[in-house]
């Protein structure tokens, strides 16, 4: 019976998709180890500056977006499991309630932008070259940069997760062929991963 | 075929790993908060490390997955671990 399943795409071969989404993450998690580390090194040669300018992000915010991602990761954990239960309704919930997630994750970022837009800072900003000093400058810089590229990755999530979830209500992706929504799922767990080191680095210097 | 079989992990140890996740969270707001100087950056990315490996562990399936991307994961870290010490050897003594 399971044969007749399968037949139907004879290339699906789940083990070599996970390995070669995790190769993806591998390149992923380097390239923002890269900028990490130019973090690591800049606030080390300038520690005050830094201090000061993470005074500037409001911890509230920031700590509002990191239980966002958090849940947001755990229903689309939740979903993976739904899926090989065979609740599609579950699923297609969990998977609405991640895009949801995401969704305001994104506005709260775009207002926390904003109120730095307000203050004139941004990057080449008058303010920010004229009355901050070097290490200032590197702090904002690293910060439109690194939280910049992980929202747009939260942007590349939405997507895959839009597509897995048309997927699913198709019944293209289920039960016996869940990889889809698993790799999307490691994705948004890529992105859940390097704002727990993001969240610290930036809004929790103290 | 056995790989292919996938554990099905209970909704609520998912909700277990988020509680102590956002408790983690709120415990690196709090520990950056009382003054310890260089011991509160050192605090929070104790904190974010642990975070990470549940995430990687459970949310991520590594527990349930082939060993062999555990020890990929693990290298990867180790490499990225090596960089940062190679350059901070630089910075150092300069």
């Amino acid at each position: 019976m399971e044969h007749v399943a399968q037949h139907s795409d004879p290339h699906y071969d789940p083990e070599a998709s996970k390995m070669g989404m995790w190769l993806f993450i591998f390149t992923e998690l380097l390239l923002f180890g890269g900028l990490f580390i130019v973090y690591a090194v800049y606030r080390y040669l300038n520690p005050e500056a830094f201090q000061m300018a993470g005074h500037e992000l409001n911890i509230t915010i920031g700590a509002i977006n990191t239980i966002i991602l958090l849940v947001s990761s755990m229903t689309i954990a939740m979903s993976t499991s739904s899926l090989q239960k065979k609740n599609k309704g579950l699923t297609v919930l969990l998977l609405e309630i991640t895009i949801l997630l995401a969704v305001i994750f994104l506005i709260n970022k775009y207002f926390e932008w904003g109120v730095k837009f307000d203050h004139g800072i941004w990057p080449g900003s008058e303010h920010l070259l004229n009355d901050l000093g070097k290490g200032e400058i590197l702090f904002f810089g690293l910060y439109f940069v690194m939280t910049g590229l992980h929202a747009l990755h939260i942007v590349v999530g939405l997507v895959i997760i839009i597509v897995a979830l048309n997927k699913i209500q198709k019944g293209t992706v289920n039960a016996d062929r869940p990889l889809l929504l698993e790799n999307a799922g490691l994705y948004w767990h890529l992105v859940d991963l390097i704002w727990i080191f993001l969240f610290p680095l930036f809004y929790l210097i103290h | 075929m056995e790989t292919e079989k996938h554990h099905i992990v209970p909704y609520r140890v998912y909700v277990y790993i988020l509680i102590a996740l956002v408790v983690m969270t709120f415990m690196s707001i709090g520990i950056t908060k009382i003054n310890l100087g260089a011991y509160s950056v050192l605090g929070a990315m104790i904190f974010a490390t642990v975070k990470s490996v549940l995430v990687l562990t459970w949310f991520m399936h590594l527990k349930f997955d082939q060993p062999l991307l555990r020890f990929m994961v693990g290298f990867v870290v180790l490499l990225f671990f090596a960089v940062i010490f190679i350059t901070f050897l630089d910075y150092y003594f300069r």
